[in-house]
């Protein structure tokens, strides 16, 4: 079998292992798209009262849709390497002559596809209710930046699965510290220029779906014109950004596993 | 190294420094494998032998390319583990008794799959692969429930199918059959006998804390404790060794410690007493230069005032040869922390 054909095999075989689990254990509907709703809905009802336009509605709601993603990347796609640890998968899986970079692409492809059938159902939740709908002038530019957001935002969490993964259980309390920050940096429910230029811009530098947050906004809400920077020099800055975190997570799981070999982390203490 | 081994271990060394978490012991080193030596040949059961900590999860994590080692050279049908680690992951594989496989969402099915495809064995080869090992362990007819609904002891089986499904040539046990019951841990021995004989060119290396698993299937017995190799040989050959002696098994009435005088006995070459707190009952192990030297243990008995139950002599186990060696017994050694 040829090198490209194992590791597109590889990457199906981990992405399904995500993607039959949503499948056969429904309890995360309410979790994972109840819960974010209600949010969502606190916020377009805000606006509403304010008598802000109604594109304000949608831009909460592509706020909820990003930051499902967001929550995602950050708390299964970053941890992952740990948690295949815990259950001691990480050992056979690294036993086996597979491409690592191709191992966590398949977690990453699983938990998109996972996600985005979170993110359609608040969309959908959202019409619905709020009958909201997006007015999108350049579809394809809006699809481009969609795509290249979750690649720079999975490319953040490939190279955070390898870090976290030295780093240890001590991340998960580190991640609590971070949680509100970045909540608040994601401009995930106002508009991220109100945060004035400079941090808005350090935002948008150290997290992906801020400038992609931005850049979807300006392209389906029609009226909202105020952005940070022009959607394409966005979507530039996203495509130069999901270069980096990718070519970075393969430097960094490659460099994980020679740590991990030399140190004894790769497998746990009981196993 | 010598030419035909499929496994080659040459003066192997793994020194561990300990976590900084463990504030007392922190900045200590300690010494899991010292200069181990060995040599296992195509077509052979080659068994591990050593109490907890001994050293045997670490040298099979090493040959697994799960650990660098400190020093020293070890090798995968003439690929080194540190240099080759690509081509020596296509030729390995791994089973480690308690674990479970894979994950739980999976069904058993699913989950032998998803190995296949992470060996990037085609569906068409794997397929009667999948069905023949479901078929082994037992599990034809769970082959479509999860594996989190399936018993401790069937996740075990599949876990071990897993270890077969990308035909090793090299495949590493560690304690399989540890949790199974009688009957399950009966057909993966005879499962693991009847593959190395229709698999010349491929060998098993395991460990296990069960002696007769031991007896029954290794063709040569590596002997290992506190990191060093004591003694390599077949079982045969090993239980020879304390066959000049004679073994004296005494069960005696009370848990009273044993005085030092009878460690110094004449004719007693090792004793080793192991107490049974249900039946409140002492057995004692010695070794003796011969048959004679029990008129000599049952007179001390009852100098001492103490009740013998029972004498008897026994044919020498892997466990008699382990005390010769050590003067520990394997299933009492006081047990060291395994931090690999």
């Amino acid at each position: 079998m040829d090198k490209v054909r194992y590791f597109i095999r590889v990457v199906i075989a981990r992405a399904y292992v995500r993607v039959i689990g949503a499948q056969r254990e429904l309890s995360w509907v309410i979790g994972d798209t109840l819960l974010p709703f209600l949010s969502v809905s606190a916020f377009v009802l805000v606006y509403r009262a304010m008598k802000a336009p109604p594109e304000y509605t949608g831009f909460v709601v592509l706020g909820g849709l990003l930051m499902t993603f967001w929550l995602h990347m950050i708390w299964t796609m970053a941890m992952q390497l740990f948690w295949e640890k815990e259950m001691g998968n990480l050992a056979r899986y690294l036993m086996t002559p597979l491409s690592r970079p191709a191992l966590l692409l398949g977690m990453a492809l699983g938990g998109i596809i996972m996600t985005s059938s979170r993110a359609m159902i608040i969309y959908l939740a959202s019409r619905l209710v709020f009958n909201m709908r997006f007015q999108v002038d350049e579809p394809w530019m809006a699809v481009g930046i969609f795509i290249v957001t979750l690649a720079a935002l999975y490319g953040m969490g490939m190279t955070l699965s390898s870090l976290f993964f030295m780093a240890g259980r001590g991340v998960l309390y580190g991640m609590q510290l971070f949680y509100e920050p970045v909540f608040f940096l994601g401009g995930f429910y106002f508009p991220v220029r109100q945060l004035g230029m400079i941090l808005a811009t350090a935002a948008a530098a150290l997290i992906p779906t801020t400038l992609g947050l931005d850049a979807l906004r300006q392209t389906m809400l029609g009226a909202y014109r105020t952005g940070l920077l022009r959607p394409s020099v966005e979507l530039a800055i996203l495509t130069a950004m999901a270069i980096m975190f990718i070519t970075i997570s393969i430097i960094a799981v490659h460099r994980m596993e020679e740590l991990g070999r030399r140190y004894g982390k790769l497998v746990l203490k009981e196993q | 190294m010598a030419a035909g081994s499929i496994i080659e271990v040459e003066n192997l060394r793994r020194v561990f420094r300990i976590d900084r978490m463990a504030r007392r012991e922190a900045g200590k080193e300690l010494i899991a494998l010292d200069d181990v030596s060995l040599r296992v040949q195509p077509g052979e059961i080659f068994g591990l032998l050593g109490p907890n900590g001994a050293g045997k999860t670490t040298l099979i994590r090493i040959l697994c390319t799960l650990l660098a080692p400190t020093a020293g050279r070890a090798a995968i049908d003439g690929l080194d583990v540190v240099k080759d680690t690509a081509r020596v992951r296509r030729l390995i594989n791994m089973v480690s008794g308690g674990e479970t496989c894979g994950y739980g969402i999976l069904t058993a099915r699913e989950n032998l799959r998803l190995f296949t495809e992470l060996y990037g064995i085609p569906w068409r080869v794997a397929r009667p692969r999948v069905e023949y090992m479901l078929k082994v362990v037992g599990l034809e007819k769970k082959q479509s429930v999860r594996t989190n609904k399936l018993s401790s002891g069937m996740r075990q089986r599949l876990n071990f199918a897993r270890g077969f499904i990308n035909h090793p040539r090299v495949l590493f046990l560690d304690e399989p059959t540890i949790g199974l019951d009688v009957h399950s841990a009966r057909q993966v021995r005879s499962f693991i006998k009847m593959w190395v004989s229709q698999h010349r060119d491929s060998a098993i290396l395991l460990t296990t804390h069960y002696m007769f698993e031991a007896e029954e299937l290794c063709d040569h017995v590596a002997i290992i404790d506190q990191g060093r190799l004591q003694a390599c040989d077949t079982p045969a050959e090993l239980k020879k060794s304390v066959q000049k002696q004679t073994t004296l098994e005494l069960t005696i009435y009370g848990l009273e410690p044993l005085p030092e005088s009878w460690h110094t006995l004449s004719g007693v070459i090792k004793l080793v007493a192991r107490q049974d707190h249900v039946s409140q009952m002492t057995h004692l192990n010695a070794v003796c230069t011969s048959p004679e030297v029990s008129g000599e243990l049952i007179r001390t008995v009852a100098t001492d005032g103490r009740r013998l139950l029972d004498l008897r002599t026994v044919q020498p186990t892997l466990e008699d040869v382990f005390i010769n060696l050590t003067g520990r017994s394997l299933t009492e050694v006081e047990m060291l922390p395994d931090i690999s």
